[in-house]
């Protein structure tokens, strides 16, 4: 009877049942692709994070930045050159001159193996490895022969590209003084000193090794070096080649591609943690440590913990770092948190609504129906029964029909699949633009290009004699920019958690319809309507 | 049988108190066909909901064969008006979404009978009322008279003791007033029903063994 009884309700009372089931339809299907979208932000935000910190990463601790040094003469960014730094031309007329110089990305602070040993007895940490973020520049070109005891004239020397590579192979031309002119090139990219017997955490943990070796335990010490595949194709470089770094000639053993396709990796080049320590002069020095915590619920204790230990580092988590992705993935990220979830929120709400104030109505509308059940012998449990079955299977017809809905929602953005891009603050040095400050007796007339680089450089080569001096700001933090398709995953867990709210809307309907309808006593029930 | 001592049923309506039964007993013995006539709000359907079992009086005592309704709970009144009580009703009470054999059906709920015998019985109940041909019908779809026989088949599918009818012609015309009249006697004379109808038609409560008057909550046997 129960079911013949609530056949006939839910038909012939169709019109109450179609737009309960309508509501409660758009709120699963909306949930469901809130739900999907969501999760596809916060994969997409994973691997943009994974590109750059690795897989595995629960936390990093980076030193707090430094702020650059603005002091005159020789600083870290600047490239001197004496009277004989070159080698002088054929004709007497021009000097080639090179210079490499590897060091820490302008404005980063450095952390110490004793921060690292620190972070890895902390209780909770499973592993933790540290790196050391550099930048290599090389400045080489050609500069005319300078004439002594003319008068100093101001001038600036920019760069050809802000990050470009390679020097000019034209032939320096026009000078005011006759001597000619200057071609320099300025390039620049990042290296990363990894710590080769450390593989389970850090950013080498997110690549696919598309070429040659990875770095091994036996590589502490050596000169080789692994590189960013798609920096590999943009220099001609292959396993086998050698590359310069700091004026020393690393090997290049393996290229590594970031596991999705689409992104770089955390930097162009790869080298031994030691190696890049002794390079740069910043012995035992770290720019970041990658840690693991033993478990997902440690992660927030471990953060606490090193933020007392570490009181001068940034610790981030994972969470906090999902923040520092920056770009339409962020913009995407924002609108399902906040208008995706609050959406569904309201359309959960008022389809909870409708199907409470449609039960409700019902009940008041059937209650000669109820007494004359109750006056008949039946329960007030069988008569709650009734209302909350029929309630509950409008919810159900809502959730599978929601369910359809909202997987067809979920293929269509999967077939759309919008490109996100995603901004991850690295700590990839950007190579910025150069000023320049003619020295004392140098003429140089030939236009210096504008550079395009954040840095400013205002050194003065004040002492130099015969010689032009550089003084180039280095960017500092660069971002990684990825774009990333977006893939709305669905789970069973997301369809069973979106139909069960439209059950749970049914029954709550049901709950409160058959609870009014419990409490109506047959001779009211019937008085009221004789 | 009935019998009530010293019945007495106030209602509060607002700031008012209402005294619909006052001090009623009463004796009505089994197989007795009985009419209660009486002004409109002089106590009459009040009276068949005590004897009904759907409501309880403020004060005094109502027993069906030695069983004291008043001190029963709620769960086993109910099931007393699902075994030995069949209620008809002035507007007949079906359940619009049921066929006439699925409302008969509907009594024998309470009492877990098995589906097929439901069925069994209800269709049996609907034949005996003149509607063996009208089982799948809506009520919707039959006439008012029509309507009342399948009320009738759904209160005496239980086979209960009592039957109990509130104004049970009062939305009927004459002719079938008439017609549903003689099914209830013959109802009552059949199967030794005690029959008591609340009515305001004279005509009807002629035909009845008993005939009561109820005004201002007392009650007294017209002779």
């Amino acid at each position: 009877m129960f079911g013949r009884y609530l056949r006939r309700e839910l038909g012939n009372r169709r019109r109450q049942t179609v737009i309960i089931a309508i509501g409660m339809a758009l709120a699963v299907a909306l949930v469901i692709v809130v739900n999907a979208v969501s999760a596809g932000v916060k994969d997409a935000q994973s691997q943009a994070l994974a590109s750059v910190y690795g897989v595995g990463t629960d936390i990093t601790v980076t030193a707090t930045p430094q702020r650059p040094s603005t002091a005159g003469g020789a600083g870290p960014q600047q490239f001197d050159f004496g009277a004989d730094s070159g080698a002088t031309s054929s004709d007497g007329e021009s000097q080639s001159v090179s210079q490499s110089r590897l060091e820490v990305s302008r404005g980063s602070g450095t952390l110490t193996a004793a921060n690292l040993a620190t972070v890895q007895k902390t209780s909770g940490v499973s592993s933790a490895t540290g790196v050391l973020s550099l930048s290599n520049s090389t400045f080489s070109g050609t500069l005319p022969m300078f004439q002594q005891g003319q008068s100093g004239q101001q001038g600036g020397f920019g760069p050809q590209s802000g990050s470009g590579s390679g020097t000019s192979d034209s032939a320096p031309t026009g000078g005011a003084d006759g001597a000619g002119g200057s071609s320099f090139g300025i390039d620049s990219f990042t290296v990363l000193g990894v710590d080769p017997t450390a593989d389970a955490v850090g950013p080498l943990s997110a690549v696919t090794l598309s070429d040659g070796v990875g770095l091994a335990k036996t590589d502490v010490g050596k000169d080789v070096a692994v590189l960013d595949s798609s920096y590999a194709t943009t220099e001609d470089l292959k396993v086998g080649d050698t590359i310069t770094l700091a004026s020393t000639s690393f090997e290049i053993v393996g290229i590594v591609a970031s596991t999705d396709s689409s992104s770089e990796t955390a930097s162009n080049v790869y080298i031994p943690l030691d190696v890049a320590q002794t390079l740069s002069g910043e012995t035992d020095a770290l720019t970041s440590i990658y840690v693991s915590a033993d478990s997902a619920s440690d992660i927030d204790t471990v953060q606490a913990s090193l933020e007392k230990k570490l009181s001068d580092a940034t610790v981030s988590t994972q969470a906090d770092l999902a923040s520092t992705v920056s770009g339409s993935l962020a913009n995407a990220g924002s609108l399902v948190a906040n208008l995706g979830t609050w959406l569904s929120i309201l359309v959960l709400a008022a389809a909870f609504l409708i199907a409470i104030l449609f039960t409700i109505s019902g009940v008041t509308r059937r209650t000669r129906e109820f007494g004359t059940l109750k006056a008949i012998g039946w329960s007030n449990r069988r008569i709650v029964g009734q209302v909350a079955g029929e309630s509950l299977v409008q919810g159900l017809i809502g959730g599978a029909v929601g369910a359809v809905v909202g997987l067809a929602g979920v293929l269509v953005v999967n077939l759309v699949a919008p490109t996100l891009s995603a901004s991850v603050g690295s700590t990839r040095g950007g190579f910025g633009g150069m000023g320049g400050g003619a020295a004392a007796g140098a003429a140089p007339t030939a236009a210096a290009s504008a550079a395009s680089g954040s840095g400013s450089g205002t050194d003065e080569a004040a002492g130099m004699t015969g010689g032009p001096g550089f003084g180039g700001g280095m960017g500092g933090s660069s971002a990684s920019t990825t774009d990333i398709a977006l893939h709305a995953p669905i789970t069973v867990w997301i369809i069973a958690s979106a139909v069960g709210l439209a059950v749970l809307g049914g029954l709550l309907a049901g709950a409160i319809g058959g609870w009014r309808a419990s409490r109506l006593r047959p001779a009211e029930a019937l008085r009221s309507v004789a | 049988m009935y019998e009530l001592t010293d019945v007495t049923r106030v209602y509060k309506q607002k700031k008012r108190t209402v005294t619909a039964l006052k001090d009623v007993t009463l004796t009505i013995p089994d197989g007795q066909m009985v009419a209660i006539q009486g002004p409109t709000g002089g106590g009459k359907s009040t009276l068949l909901q005590m004897l009904g079992a759907l409501d309880r009086p403020s004060s005094g005592a109502i027993a069906l064969d030695g069983k004291q309704l008043t001190k029963l709970g709620d769960a086993k009144l109910g099931a007393v008006r699902g075994s030995d009580i069949g209620i008809v009703f002035q507007g007949f009470n079906l359940i619009p979404t049921l066929t006439a054999q699925e409302n008969v059906e509907t009594a024998l709920v309470p009492q877990r009978v098995p589906a097929a015998e439901r069925a069994r019985r209800a269709r049996a109940a609907l034949e005996s009322v003149g509607l063996g041909e009208r089982t799948d019908h809506l009520p919707g779809e039959l006439s008012g008279g029509q309507q009342q026989r399948v009320a009738i088949a759904r209160a005496l599918v239980k086979e209960p003791r009592v039957l109990l009818a509130d104004e049970p012609t009062g939305n009927l015309d004459e002719e079938t007033r008439d017609e549903i009249m003689e099914l209830l006697e013959g109802l009552w004379r059949d199967r030794g029903l005690t029959l008591i109808i609340v009515t305001h038609d004279s005509a009807v409560a002629r035909r009845a063994q008993r005939r009561l008057h109820i005004k201002q909550g007392h009650v007294r046997d017209v002779a």
